[in-house]
């Protein structure tokens, strides 16, 4: 290639970045909003998420004092919905962010100290992909009993094994032939290596990962929190809502489509993220 | 070939052994089950009998070479609640949960596959963007929701279906529904990128600019080769008719092994969940070893190589 | 004469191979008991075709990794074993050119910073010398300040590989191995680098070892040859010599192929037979089956490299007798 040619296309990336879809738009702009709500989400809200409200029980949405109207106890749906989403957020983050940095580091070990390590590093990503993880976090739920940051650490479980692989095979092309091998004998220390090099390499990649992730971590632990063995009331989460609401279904069915919606529009929004991300940076990822 | 099929099954042990293992560690990490099984209140002597006779006074990794021999022989545990065999209660409840899982999967297949083949082979067009949209909304909304939408319309409003229990095939409706389309939507997406993969193919292009007839070209060069990566998403479908059904049974009242599960697990009744635990990691396996065993006959590259290896 | 300061003694490597995903397993001979003497200032050239087992021999020589037998001993000191501090220490006096400029170059960090790398790694100078190394290192590469600033992948062919030049001697390192370093680049751009790096060699007083498969590039810039056949080095000898004079069949049939000014090509050997395959390596004298001089002895006895006067040695039956006729 020549240099005008290079110069050429590196002009055409730079105009062609603000063009962003209509849907990435619309889905930025939802996660922004949830994000934002799940900071203030005890100052936004306009009840205590607990706060009975006894006169005005099971009350349909549209309603002057509660907009998404109440439940059985009388607890103000949208209070709930705010505080619900703050928890699942904050559970979908921590577990993705454990997940990323855990298989991340496995990879990395596995590709440096190639032989003993490695081999049980993918032994352990094979049994991880190969047993549905549900049923895993089911049998530790029954072990270990329930409280927020177990549930945090469990779902943070959730998808290393990809994680592991990708960054495995990147650091071991990078490490075979390449700018890995050049920094190696240029006399720089294996984490020299891998975080200053190998890793903003290969972080495009990894990023796309964790927008597949997320929303597999958010239908998780909604689904266990819809068994009613995710998080436990008085606390509440998007799940613990629908499992809630699917007693009232007949009455009042706000109570869960609410929530519902909450967690299918956002899982929506990261997976359109994702998929444009996918595209913009790492076209060679399926 | 001989080499390929004993990697497999070295690896399919290899997984019963770690999930064995991983039950093992989980069980001895969460406590002593001494106090766990018989209770806080129970008298020293009781424990230290108890401990004796379980042999949980023994070296760990005596304790943990025991384990495997029990569940070698098939002696999972009695169920904390009702003092039966853990193994006879999980058996018994298979057949409600097949009830559902079968059915799902071949209607999953059914819609799915011949879905995604033509979403490939008219890429663009409307039944494409139909079949995307509808992939991404089997990805997007969770069965459980599903599983309440469908109850809220056909139960609900419409009153034409019963929303839980197992009384009548009426009753399986809603839930064999539930589990297909999500199952389904996800298959057609995969099989549209297997074949779209394969259709860009050289071979492809070669074959058709041989001028091979397109029908030809499809049916004996695309849909082979777009069968591999199908039959694997498909076993691992199998491994997952028990799993699948977990919060699908819970949904509508369904008595199978997933209902059962979710009881075991609030109820902590661990040798229950233990059981299932099992259970579901020799489906996975064996349903994986039977897509490995198909992928041998499926892949005429892994033949060859085989053949001289 | 300088004295030594690379001195390789019969190493050898190999690998194991597998043919196919599941077939068994065997040893590839890449390295086959090699030894060299490079000394302070000498450009050594290493010439083979691709499987020959040079670009290894540059590895193990660099010390990037160990020989399975024999040894490398650098300025009169063994090497110190690969990844270990030692090791890590000992790559400021010793650098690697790659084949590839933009596979060795990191695509996210912008050059200037990646010739400072070494810099600091091995913590020469304080943040503002190691800034005016960089702009040294840039002039004495004949780049500007402003290419610093650029990404890799903004950068020709040859600019980058000017890069990967001047990071290696940021550290002013006392050895280069140059794996290949222009059979990447443009001819026209072949030129410009292979003269830079001649220029900087003599400027620094370098010990360089050049591989390269291009033997007019190697011609050019070397002070001594050794040409490489599976694993083996079959002749050694100085530059000017042993490209006038080949004595290996093999080396007659590389020359002979290589075009050269007011030679004319008519009396080219046109080797027979497969390429070279370290994995089947024949019996006796590897290059036997495409010699065209091969006797019945070549096919059982494995040649080994004698004198054959001056300082020029060969491995080949047929040669060797000239040590004898000349000793006569």
């Amino acid at each position: 290639m020549t240099d005008a040619t290079l110069k050429d296309t590196a002009v055409r990336r730079r105009i062609s970045l603000p063009a962003i879809p209509v849907s990435v738009a619309l889905a930025i702009g939802w996660i922004v909003a949830m994000l934002v709500i799940a900071a203030f989400a005890e100052k936004i809200a306009p009840y205590g998420y607990t706060q009975l409200d006894l006169r005005n029980r099971l009350a349909a949405p549209g309603n002057v004092a509660h907009w998404l109207g109440t439940d059985e106890l009388g607890r103000d749906v949208l209070s709930r919905l705010l505080v619900s989403i703050r928890i699942s957020l904050l559970i979908a983050f921590g577990a993705t962010a454990i997940s990323a940095v855990v298989g991340t580091m496995l990879g990395f070990l596995a590709a440096h100290f190639r032989g003993g390590v490695e081999q049980f590093v993918l032994m352990l990503t094979d049994f991880q992909a190969s047993m549905p993880f549900l049923i895993m976090a089911l049998a530790v739920l029954a072990f270990f009993g329930n409280s927020l940051p177990l549930l945090v650490g469990l779902m943070g479980l959730f998808g290393w094994e990809r994680y592991a692989r990708i960054a495995r095979g990147l650091a071991i092309s990078a490490n075979a032939q390449g700018y890995a091998a050049a920094v190696r004998q240029l006399g720089a220390t294996p984490s020299r290596i891998y975080l200053r090099h190998i890793l903003p390499n290969i972080a495009s990649t990894l990023i796309v990962s964790t927008t597949l992730v997320f929303p597999e971590v958010i239908l998780m632990e909604s689904g266990l929190s819809f068994l009613g063995l995710g998080v436990q009331p008085p606390m509440t989460s998007l799940g613990n809502m629908v499992g809630y609401g699917r007693e009232y279904l007949t009455r009042a069915p706000w109570i869960m489509l609410a929530p519902a919606t909450t967690i299918v529009v956002t899982t929506l929004a990261v997976s359109v993220i994702g998929d444009w991300l996918r595209d913009k940076l790492d076209p060679t990822l399926q | 070939m001989g080499r390929y099929f004993a990697i497999r099954i070295g690896r399919a042990a290899l997984t019963i052994v770690l999930v064995v293992t991983f039950a093992f560690v989980v069980l001895r990490l969460s406590g002593d089950p001494a106090l766990m099984i018989l209770g806080p209140e129970a008298p020293p002597e009781v424990l230290a009998a108890f401990r004796k006779a379980w042999g949980l006074d023994d070296p760990i990794w005596l304790q943990y070479l025991d384990y495997f021999g029990a569940i070698a022989k098939g002696e999972l545990g009695r169920s904390m609640r009702d003092g039966r065999p853990a193994i006879e209660l999980v058996l018994e409840r298979i057949p409600a949960t097949l009830a559902l899982t079968l059915p799902a999967f071949f209607l999953k297949v059914a819609l799915g596959v011949p879905a995604g083949i033509y979403a490939a082979l008219h890429r663009g067009s409307g039944v494409d963007r139909a079949v995307m949209m509808t992939a991404v909304a089997g990805f997007t909304v969770p069965s459980f929701v599903l599983a309440l939408l469908l109850v809220l319309v056909f139960a609900v409003q419409l009153g034409w279906l019963p929303s839980g229990g197992q009384e009548s095939w009426r009753h399986a409706i809603l839930p064999i529904t539930t589990l297909s389309l999500g199952g389904a939507a996800v298959l057609a997406r995969f099989t549209r990128s297997a074949m779209l993969e394969v259709l860009g193919q050289p071979y492809i292009r070669t074959a058709s600019a041989k001028g091979v007839p397109w029908r030809k070209v499809v049916t004996s060069h695309a849909l082979p080769n777009a069968a591999i990566p199908t039959v694997t998403i498909l076993g691992f479908m199998v491994g997952t008719l028990i799993a699948g059904a977990v919060v699908v049974e819970s949904v509508f009242a369904w008595p199978g092994v997933g209902r059962l599960l979710v009881v075991a697990v609030a109820n902590r009744d661990l040798a229950v969940v233990q059981c299932i635990l099992l259970l579901v990691a020799m489906t996975m396996v064996s349903s994986n070893l039977i897509v490995d065993f198909l992928y041998g006959f499926l892949d005429p590259r892994l033949r060859a190589k085989g053949a001289h290896a | 004469m300088s004295p030594p300061l690379v001195e390789v003694s019969a190493i050898s490597r190999s690998y194991a191979m597998r043919s196919g995903m599941f077939g068994r397993s065997t040893a590839v001979h890449a390295v086959d008991g090699v030894s060299l003497t490079i000394r302070k200032g000498e450009i050594l050239g290493l010439v083979g075709e691709s499987g020959s087992g040079k670009s290894t021999t540059g590895r193990i020589v660099l010390g990037l990794e160990p020989p399975d037998r024999g040894e490398v001993r650098f300025d009169g000191k063994p090497m110190a074993a690969p990844g270990t501090a030692a090791w890590r220490a000992q790559r400021a006096r010793m650098q690697m050119i790659f084949q590839d400029p933009l596979g060795a170059l990191d695509r996210r960090l912008p050059v200037a910073a990646q010739i400072r790398e070494p810099l600091d790694i091995h913590g020469v100078g304080t943040i503002a010398e190691r800034e005016d190394r960089v702009r040294e290192l840039l002039r004495a590469v004949e780049l500007t300040p402003a290419h610093g600033a650029r990404y890799p992948g903004a950068l020709s062919g040859g600019q980058r590989q000017r890069i990967v030049l001047a990071r290696a001697l940021a550290t002013k390192p006392d050895f280069l191995v140059c794996d290949e370093p222009v059979s990447a680049l443009d001819v026209s751009i072949q030129a410009q680098v292979v003269n830079l790096l001649c220029d900087l060699q003599a400027q620094l007083g370098l010990t360089l070892l050049f591989i390269s498969h291009d033997l007019r590039v190697v011609r050019q810039i070397s002070n001594n040859v050794a040409v490489m056949y599976l694993g083996r080095i079959v002749e050694i000898g100085s530059a000017d010599d042993l490209f006038a004079r080949p004595e290996h069949p093999y080396t007659q049939a590389l020359v002979s192929a290589s075009p050269a000014p007011g030679r004319r090509s008519a009396g080219r050997i046109v080797l027979a037979g497969d390429p070279p395959n370290p994995a089947a390596r024949p019996q006796g004298c590897a290059f036997h089956p495409r010699c065209p001089r091969a006797i019945a002895r070549c096919a059982s006895e494995v040649p080994a490299l004698s004198s054959v006067g001056g300082d020029r040695q060969v491995a080949c039956h047929l040669v060797s007798g000239a040590e004898t006729r000349e000793a006569a």
